[in-house]
């Protein structure tokens, strides 16, 4: 992945809007949190292969960004995110990642159904 | 309370060569490493076929290597080269149940056993080894220890191999202690965690501020590790600790 620039996430944005596209939207806090010093209790959620099709796409922000995707009934939204690549399947991924490199985020678009096991 | 029931229960030693196959049963590529490295190696020195089962690919795991070269959609097939390098290090053969990471919990119970009980079944092992249900701190880890318990819950009992369970977090105290010493294969752990490098090269880096892995020396000046990271250090190169289970008695998660 690379760092977020807005100009090359908004055109890949404005691609795949107006069409079904496959949503894949996660945040994640590990699930060891509570082995940690802070003894947190893990929060994590993901959807993977939701159909939406969103009318207008926008990525705003400093870094790190957010992107709103306008849906009929609602909204996806996503904040914390650092990095962004178009991979071989043409999948639009954004992520989120700590100082570490572990992921905090991901908000991921996909006209083909994304991989399952 | 009946004090025979709270005493600390009896410790034995486990010894690869009373093994005719050991099967592994375990969520995420680098479980296996990380609890049974040291006896794996031992098992496959003395000859003794080990076989990993490993449910998912590990393809919602959030440590994405550092520096990061892994993302939500390449992760697998990067952690399934890095337990494929794992386990030509320490000799065993592995499989896959091909479930989503994450989400074993939310899978049919009997469908799994059922699975579980064809690999026991194909396998002939004397034990099998899971976690131990309630004990695995990751839901996955509860999850198919519990699943692994019912697996051999459904045999006749003269046909069950021994169930070793690995424990996170504590354990029943009640619980027999089988302990495998690792002195001797622990540099071959060591080096199959580094073969789970998007997991692990974090951790190697962390440790390298106290600890020369290598020579397993402290470095010198180095703060003074706290309980918990020498039991990590115990654990990483000297012993292997499972707990003997009953498939009978009631679990955590029954």
């Amino acid at each position: 992945m690379q760092p977020i620039t807005k100009e090359a996430v908004q055109v890949e944005l404005d691609l795949r809007a107006g069409t079904d596209v496959h949503l894949h939207l996660e945040t994640t806090t590990g699930s060891y949190t509570l082995m940690g010093p802070e003894k947190r209790p893990p929060v994590i959620a993901f959807a993977r292969n939701v159909v939406i099709n969103y009318s207008r796409g926008v990525v705003t922000g400093t870094g790190p960004f957010r992107v709103g995707l306008k849906v009929d009934d609602g909204w996806v939204y996503g904040d914390g995110l650092t990095d962004f690549e178009v991979n071989d399947r043409d999948e639009l991924l954004l992520a989120g990642h700590d100082g570490d490199g572990q992921l905090t985020i991901a908000l991921q678009l996909s006209v083909s159904p994304f991989r399952e096991a | 309370m009946d004090p025979a029931a709270t005493a600390t229960a009896p410790t034995t030693s486990f010894d690869p060569a009373a093994e005719t196959g050991v099967l592994i049963v375990l969520p995420h590529p680098d479980d296996e490493t990380f609890s049974s490295g040291g006896t794996i190696a031992a098992l496959s020195d003395a000859g003794v076929p080990v076989m990993y089962l490993c449910a998912t690919y590990g393809d919602m795991g959030r440590r994405m290597g550092k520096p990061p070269v892994a993302n939500r959609e390449s992760l697998r097939d990067i952690r399934i080269d890095e337990l494929r390098d794992a386990c030509a290090i320490l000799g065993n053969d592995f499989r896959y149940l091909g479930l989503r990471d994450k989400c074993v919990e939310f899978e049919d119970p009997a469908q799994v056993a059922a699975t579980i009980a064809g690999h026991i079944e194909e396998q002939r092992p004397s034990t099998v080894i899971t976690f131990v249900p309630g004990y695995g701190v990751h839901p996955d880890h509860d999850a198919i220890g519990q699943f692994t318990v019912m697996t051999l819950r459904n045999m006749a009992p003269a046909s069950r191999p021994r169930l070793l369970g690995v424990a996170v977090s504590g354990a029943d105290p009640a619980l027999p202690k089988v302990v495998s010493d690792i002195s001797a294969t622990a540099r071959r752990k060591i080096e199959a965690l580094r073969a789970h490098r998007s997991q692990t090269q974090s951790m190697f880096d962390d440790w390298a501020k106290t600890w020369d892995v290598e020579t397993l020396l402290p470095i010198p000046g180095a703060p003074e590790p706290d309980a918990q990271t020498l039991a990590w250090r115990d654990r990483l190169t000297k012993q292997e600790t499972y707990y003997l289970l009953d498939p009978d008695a009631r679990t955590l998660l029954d």
